[in-house]
């Protein structure tokens, strides 16, 4: 597959084998991403990275990824320093993005952002989340990770915990993990469940996935625990938003049930979803996680901008 | 059945001239009146409305309308494919059929609906006209081509 000048919008995109090359080549980008090996495959290129939302590990990641590979990087962190503060569409502000960058990377508060961006853009657009919708690029780390820890994607038992009704995260990760004949099981208050749009997409492609609002009955047969945080900003209602903060609290008490070799992982930032005292176990990879955030964003702009590794 | 049909179809006296739009999903002549703009007063001549009228095809039952001196827009046709997707339409020339079709839904729709997701970006004052894949065809799913979301109740969101 040939990655290059193509738009990075959804896990839709991508295939089985195209999530593979990508995830094969973010291995061997870990030398470069740790600073062990310097190869300065896209000298004279420029990212720009526009984050109309707040990110820490997405925006710095993929500046992170961009410098290791010798790629100068223009940025904008909010919306209040830019024309948009003034009526500027987004469209408009593509075109011009466009024209002083190589690729574009987007971070916006709306749903389908990324793809308005990619149609008004010459050069490729990849989405670093729009809105509720689709986070692409922490998909395909979120898979790296998983890989990497048990050796391979194929049937893997996932637990998705949380916020599974707003957090985009893991809306495509289920999707993408449905390409790996993955056991899923969702567990979330009824209120914060899977969309049911999502849920009959995957049954679809032949997924069926588990629903329950109980942990303690399905942690023990799980590979992989994905937490997620139940996301205040995300509430129309506050009130709704108490209803259900700290309603799963990852400890190693809860742990104790766990396969030894199941891992725990969280998109980050956690607020109480997992206490402290689970970070030193073999559990944890969260941390880790965010690394990898450096490597796949590398081998994701490389093949996009046509570097060599 | 077919002398039931002769029955039922008489109720509704036939046109000399216009359009007569059958197999209208039970329950959505309103919201082809609605697609035809029948009351934003731009309409001069008689529609007349079967509701629940007998047919031999899908569950038994159908819909129809009969609009006087009118024939119907592409634009409006692509609509009602999208709530009647079974729906056909015959031109009536001095009380002949001059041409019938069943109405067709594109695989791909411009233009005709916006995203029932109101932060859906193309409902945020940006140069794009929404638009949609088909993922199925009886009854209608469209899925927005920029926030992949299902758009729900399709005749409340039409253009």
């Amino acid at each position: 597959m040939d990655f290059y000048d193509k738009d990075l919008v959804s896990i839709r995109d991508l295939d089985r084998g195209q999530i593979e090359e990508l995830l094969d080549l973010s291995e061997r980008m870990i030398p470069y991403a740790r600073g062990e090996k310097v190869k300065r495959a896209l000298d004279s290129r420029i990212l720009g990275n526009l984050f109309f939302e707040p990110s820490t590990r997405t925006k710095l990641s993929f500046e992170s990824a961009a410098y290791r590979l010798g790629c100068d990087v223009i940025d904008v962190s909010e919306m209040s320093v830019t024309s948009m503060s003034k009526g500027e569409t987004l469209a408009d502000t593509i075109k011009m993005v466009d024209a002083y960058c190589d690729l574009i990377v987007l971070r916006h508060p709306h749903e389908g952002a990324a793809r308005l961006a990619a149609k008004f853009s010459e050069n490729p657009v990849v989405n670093a989340g729009d809105g509720a919708g689709s986070h692409p690029t922490q998909t395909l780390l979120d898979l790296f990770t998983m890989r990497r820890s048990k050796g391979s994607l194929d049937g893997l038992n996932v637990v998705l915990v949380g916020d599974l009704k707003y957090g985009r995260t893991v809306h495509s990760l289920a999707e993408a993990l449905t390409m790996f004949g993955a056991k899923l099981t969702f567990v979330a208050p009824e209120s914060l469940q899977m969309p049911a749009d999502t849920f009959e997409h995957l049954k679809s492609r032949g997924c069926t996935p588990g629903k329950t609002d109980e942990l303690d009955s399905v942690i023990g047969q799980a590979d992989v625990l994905y937490v997620t945080r139940i996301q205040k900003e995300r509430f129309p209602d506050p009130a709704e938003y108490q209803k259900v903060a700290g309603t799963y609290r990852i400890s190693n008490a809860v742990l104790r049930e766990a396969k030894s070799d199941m891992i725990v992982m969280h998109p980050l930032p956690r607020v109480d979803e997992i206490l402290p005292e689970v970070d030193p176990t073999p559990h944890a990879k969260y941390f880790e996680q965010a690394f990898n955030g450096v490597p796949v964003r590398m081998a994701i702009l490389c093949s996009i901008l046509g570097g060599d590794i | 059945m077919v002398d039931e049909l002769k029955i039922a179809e008489t109720k509704i006296p036939p046109i000399r001239n216009g359009t007569v739009i059958d197999h209208i999903a039970n329950g959505q002549s309103l919201n082809v009146l609605k697609i035809l703009g029948v009351n934003e007063s731009n309409i001069d001549s008689v529609i007349s409305i079967g509701m629940h009228v007998k047919s031999s095809k899908g569950n038994g039952w159908k819909d129809m309308i009969k609009v006087e001196d009118r024939e119907l827009h592409p634009n409006e046709v692509d609509k009602i494919a999208l709530i009647a997707p079974d729906a056909t339409i015959a031109i009536i020339r001095d009380y002949y059929i001059a041409e019938k079709f069943k109405v067709k839904l594109e695989d791909h729709i411009v233009g005709l609906a916006k995203c029932s997701n109101p932060n859906c970006i193309t409902n945020r004052g940006e140069p794009v006209v929404p638009e949609f894949d088909v993922e199925s065809r009886n009854p209608p799913r469209l899925r927005c081509a920029y926030c992949d979301r299902t758009l729900t109740n399709i005749s409340d969101n039409l253009l």
